[in-house]
């Protein structure tokens, strides 16, 4: 081969890793910003004033700067869309895989597909403007804003996320296993319960933290109609405010750089990070694991 | 009783998939009912007012049209790339499985912490301001996850006979790429490409974290032009309390709605079509 040639060959190899190397510097990237705006903060919050507090009015003349509602507002949000995502997702995934016919699945994907393409803005619209008003006749004391009707959108929201993942952990369940349970004289119930279903358990936990983080890091839905009012409750009638929700407020507004309120917005979103990034390694490690035990 | 049981079952799943199913319904319907009045000439071609009914969207539809061709040029090229380089150069075990997690958990980092990013790195260190190329910078290093880890996969399908072949008659490792590899997994990589433009069409969160604009009465003209999308006007009349903003809001859903699913059929149709192909192959 041509020197030419040679030195093409590494100049184009060059250029792939240069593309190549680029995730891990947004990895790094985000960290690095995280970290910056972050340590300004606590030049002037106390680190324990920040993780105890119960108080979050950084708007207020009086600043106090106490995450606790913010992580309350985020998690009963969270809590309220798993307890709605997680029987309907397993009860269709299972559906999905064991009993529907490959004509109704294949009917099926595709709307599950359209669900996981709406914007998150469209469910914001929904949840305030259908689903509240709709909720308030059975409730009349819910307020306008609130964190049960966005819960239950955001059920709807991160429900194919958390169907596809399951239906891919019941998928690799080998059918060895079904056959030697329907051998050994069990019914379709007692297959799906006990051999499927646990032997697919740890694709399923990882199904479910996925769609918890996802959850989590939701921004519009929550946004629009849960309300700007941190409160630390578990109240979920009353309106909260998330973590994503707070830092929508704050760059809303004009905050300049170098205030209080500016490097607050980067605080708390160390924190969502923080909280993310570690639900979605042990989520990978659970999947890789349970891919190896039946490879 | 078995029976029973069994049939208990099948009521309990096609309840939860109706139950899904009439949600999507109720959501498609009601946007449609509240917005299909608003969405005539006029709406399409007015800029944002303090007046409901001569409010438009053409500010934010053309701010998302020139977002999202920024954004495919720039985060294209760079995810193919880095997929390309995953699966055909990096032979390290220990450094790929390193960036298969940092990749997964990328692709898992929610959208506001990249709209941080954006407003740390290019609106304030590199100076870009509110910028069209700031939201464009931000939206592709969104996306780059999801174009990775697409087009790995069409390439990991990509037979490695044929690729040893053309390496046997003294083929480059660049010639194979460009002759085997990319044609074969094309479909597959365009599949990806369409998917993660559909998710950044709908994406507001990041741009409201760099700062873009609600009010817009211009169209964006250069690179460094402030602008403003779809999503971020619907979001303006959402929080609106006047309900004829919300009718506004509700047209302009359908028009995101119809560009999102637009893009993501033609990506399911793509991929079902390779499918296709590749089964004729095997």
């Amino acid at each position: 081969m041509h020197a030419r040639h040679i030195r093409k060959e590494r100049l184009i190899g060059w250029m792939f890793a240069s593309c190549g190397t680029l995730s891990i510097c947004v990895t790094l990237g985000i960290i690095a910003v995280l970290f910056w705006e972050t340590i300004h903060f606590f030049h002037v919050v106390p680190l324990n004033e920040f993780l105890f507090g119960t108080k979050w009015t950084p708007l207020f003349s009086e600043k106090k700067f106490g995450i606790l509602p913010l992580i309350a507002g985020t998690l009963l949000i969270a809590s309220i869309a798993m307890i709605f995502a997680l029987p309907l997702g397993l009860l269709i995934a299972i559906f999905l895989r064991e009993y529907a016919p490959p004509r109704l699945r294949r009917l099926l994907k595709p709307v599950l597909e359209i669900l996981a393409g709406i914007p998150t803005i469209v469910y914001g619209y929904f949840a305030l403007l259908t689903v509240t008003p709709v909720l308030q006749k059975i409730i009349p004391s819910l307020a306008g804003f609130n964190a049960l009707s966005p819960g239950i959108v955001m059920s709807i929201m991160i429900l194919p996320l958390m169907i596809s993942l399951s239906e891919d952990a019941i998928h690799a369940v080998p059918e060895h296993l079904r056959a030697a349970a329907y051998a050994l004289g069990s019914t379709r119930l007692q297959v799906i319960f006990r051999v499927v279903l646990p032997s697919a358990m740890s694709g399923i936990v990882s199904a479910c933290i996925l769609s918890v983080s996802r959850a989590i890091g939701e921004t519009m839905l929550v946004t629009v109609a849960a309300g700007m009012r941190p409160t630390f409750t578990m109240n979920p009638l009353v309106p909260v405010q998330t973590i994503t929700a707070y830092i929508v407020q704050v760059s809303l507004g004009d905050t300049p750089t170098g205030t209080l309120e500016y490097s607050s917005i980067f605080a708390v979103a160390f924190v969502l990070f923080v909280g993310t990034f570690v639900l979605n390694i042990i989520a990978q490690k659970l999947r890789h694991s349970f891919r190896f035990s039946y490879a | 009783m078995h029976k029973f049981a069994d049939r208990m079952f099948i009521t309990l799943s096609l309840a939860a998939l109706m139950f899904t199913l009439l949600m999507l319904f109720a959501l498609l319907v009601d946007v449609f009912v509240d917005g299909v009045t608003r969405l005539n000439g006029q709406f399409l071609t007015s800029f944002p007012s303090r007046k409901p009914e001569e409010a438009g969207i053409l500010a934010a539809l053309v701010g998302s049209v020139s977002l999202i061709t920024l954004t495919a040029a720039i985060a294209v090229p760079l995810g193919v790339g880095s997929a390309v380089y995953l699966e055909q150069y990096a032979k390290r075990s220990r450094f790929n499985a390193l960036m298969d997690i940092n990749i997964g958990t990328l692709a898992g980092v929610p959208s506001i912490i990249y709209g941080l990013l954006g407003l740390a790195l290019f609106v304030r260190v590199l100076a870009l301001d509110r910028s069209l190329i700031s939201g464009a910078l931000t939206l592709s290093l969104l996306i780059l996850p999801i174009i990775i880890i697409a087009s790995r996969e069409a390439i990991r399908v990509v037979p490695t006979s044929l690729q040893d072949g053309a390496f046997a008659i003294g083929a480059t490792r660049s010639q194979v790429i460009r002759r085997i590899v990319f044609p074969l997994a094309l479909p597959g990589i365009l599949t990806g490409i369409i998917l993660a433009l559909s998710r950044a069409i709908g994406e507001t969160a990041p741009l409201i974290a760099i700062g873009a604009l609600t009010y817009i009465a211009f169209l964006p003209d250069s690179l460094s032009s402030p602008f403003t999308a779809m999503p971020i006007q619907i979001f303006n009349w959402v929080s609106r309390p006047q309900e004829a903003f919300h009718a506004n809001a509700a047209a302009g859903i359908i028009l995101l709605l119809a560009i999102t699913l637009l893009f993501n059929a033609v990506a399911i149709c793509t991929r079902n079509h390779f499918y296709k192909i590749s089964a004729h192959c095997s």
